[in-house]
């Protein structure tokens, strides 16, 4: 059981910090050959660690594909053709795993939805959820796990509000993204995870075709149901509830440790509410959770950084790493609530930078402070080395957070 | 300063609106809607951090300053 795969140097954390080799690499050979993970497969990638170079590899979809065509490729080498050609890879039939112009149609059919206008109308929704959670937390006492009683539950609940995904179903689809995420299963375990997925997600699908709600996967029935097939409803409903609560959940739990670690940090946040704006910029910075996105494939023979790459190559940009580099910001090491919003990629960059960026911000806009604020005394319920961290997740966090107050 | 929009570029992420709400919105469809083609100098900073801050390119400054 005890099967431990060594973890991939872009995932490599000390626990918030991206580790220092790859700042070495970032200065000394910003684009190296390095190892990437698909389950047991290890394959050859081009390491991206310069902040430069991961804008221009992340902003150029003409000459970097997110078909995965070069993970494919490789895992056929290792295993064989039909393990590659079944492979599950981002989400089948969804946006992530598109270029253009697919893409770009599937794109625009969403981005009306995700407005921050229409984002500001969840406010007060996204409040209420909120507080109940507090609510339950303070009438229980501590200590209590923050990943399970508030930092997972409440974007869970945003995402099933507005999707129309029953809340009820929380535990098996939790369980599932959680197992989607995890770079270390088998490529069979992580096949039967994602088909029970689309499985779910095609019930989900089925029923609101034959009766549409008036919620988002309802909007798209009504204005789209025609020009999309089932196929990309059941990718483009997956990815969005995966992509939904598991970023925003780990954002809200490894943000809230890292604040325990930097009481001063945490006293301006509870303290100033005129800095929230800036603090969640420099959260997402800091933390970077997403440690690389999907992995691209050269279409052509291209330079980047210096360095020659083959069309058919994977390649990895590091999103911690870009973001502690000084062309993005001063003194990047250094966390500082009050720092002028930079230009960070924890979002991505280009045309599959984040849809629900403008809901992962009002989310965690309205939670940090509302936590810090009811539990001013919050503290940590277990000794710190014992915090348990994901890591062999696509999305880093940590697995529970015992806390009390 | 003068401020440049392409909405056929723009992937909607909302970035310009936070940065710089005075000058940027999205349309209903999503795509970014310039409130202010001539922004006065106080916006400038602001704008300029839009204009970094866009994940698409789709907003530009024509004319240098
Ligand atoms: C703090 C929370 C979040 C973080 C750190 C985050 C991060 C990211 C990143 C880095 C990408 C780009 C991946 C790539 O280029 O390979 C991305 C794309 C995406 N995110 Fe998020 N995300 C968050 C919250 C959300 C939420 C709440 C939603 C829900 C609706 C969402 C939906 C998506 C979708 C649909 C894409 C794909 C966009 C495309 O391919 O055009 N994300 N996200
Ligand atoms: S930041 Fe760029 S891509 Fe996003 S809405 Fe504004 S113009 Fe469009």
């Amino acid at each position: 059981m005890s099967r431990t795969p060594p973890v991939p140097l872009h995932m490599q954390r000390t626990p918030f910090d991206p580790i220092t080799d790859l700042a070495r690499l970032r200065t000394e050979a910003p684009v190296s050959l390095a190892e990437a993970p698909m389950g047991p497969v290890r394959f050859p990638a081009w390491l991206v660690t310069r902040y430069d170079d991961v804008r221009e590899v992340l902003g150029d979809a003409i000459r970097f594909s997110n078909s995965g065509q070069a993970v494919r490729a490789h895992v056929a080498a290792a295993v064989d053709e039909e393990t590659a050609a079944r492979l599950p890879l981002a989400a089948q039939g969804s946006l992530i795993g598109y270029d253009p112009p697919d893409h770009t149609r599937l794109r625009r059919m969403l981005t009306p939805k995700f407005t921050v206008k229409r984002m500001r109308r969840l406010q007060p929704r996204i409040e209420a959820i909120v507080t109940e959670h507090l609510d339950v937390m303070q009438d229980n006492g501590g200590p209590v796990d923050l990943v399970q009683a508030f930092a997972l539950p409440v974007p869970s609940l945003v995402i099933c509000e507005l999707l129309g995904v029953p809340y009820a179903d929380r535990a098996d689809f939790q369980r599932r993204s959680n197992a989607q995420l995890d770079l270390s299963q088998s490529l069979e375990d992580r096949r039967a995870v994602f088909e029970e997925s689309r499985a779910y997600m095609a019930e989900l699908v089925r029923r609101q075709r034959s009766d549409p709600g008036d919620d988002l996967l309802g909007a798209l029935v009504r204005e789209h149901g025609d020009e999309l097939p089932d196929e990309e409803l059941i990718g483009l409903g997956g990815l969005l509830l995966l992509a939904g609560h598991e970023t925003t959940a780990n954002m809200l739990a490894l943000g809230a440790l890292l604040l325990l670690r930097h009481p001063d940090q945490l006293a301006l946040l509870r303290d100033d509410p005129g800095i929230v704006d800036q603090a969640v910029e420099e959260l997402m910075r800091y933390l970077t959770i997403v440690h690389s996105g999907v992995i691209r494939t050269a279409t052509q023979d291209v330079t980047i950084g210096g360095k020659p790459i083959k069309a058919g190559d994977a390649i990895v940009c590091s999103l911690p790493s870009a973001n502690r580099d000084q062309a993005l910001a001063d003194e990047p090491d250094v966390l500082d609530l009050t720092r002028k919003p930079t230009s960070h990629v924890a979002f991505g960059h280009g045309i599959h930078h984040c849809l629900g960026a403008p809901l992962a911000r009002m989310e965690m806009r309205i939670a940090y402070p509302a936590l810090l604020r009811r539990f001013p005394a919050l503290r940590l319920a277990v000794p710190f080395e014992e915090v348990p961290f994901r890591t062999y997740s696509a999305v880093y966090g940590v697995r529970s957070l015992p806390v009390a107050w | 300063m003068r401020v440049h929009a392409d909405r056929e570029i723009c992937v909607g992420a909302g970035n310009c609106v936070f940065a710089a709400p005075e000058v940027f919105d999205q349309n209903d469809d999503g795509t970014v809607e310039l409130l202010d083609p001539r922004p006065a100098a106080e916006h400038h900073d602001n704008v300029r951090d839009a204009v970094a801050r866009c994940p698409s390119g789709a907003i530009s400054l024509p004319e240098p300053g």
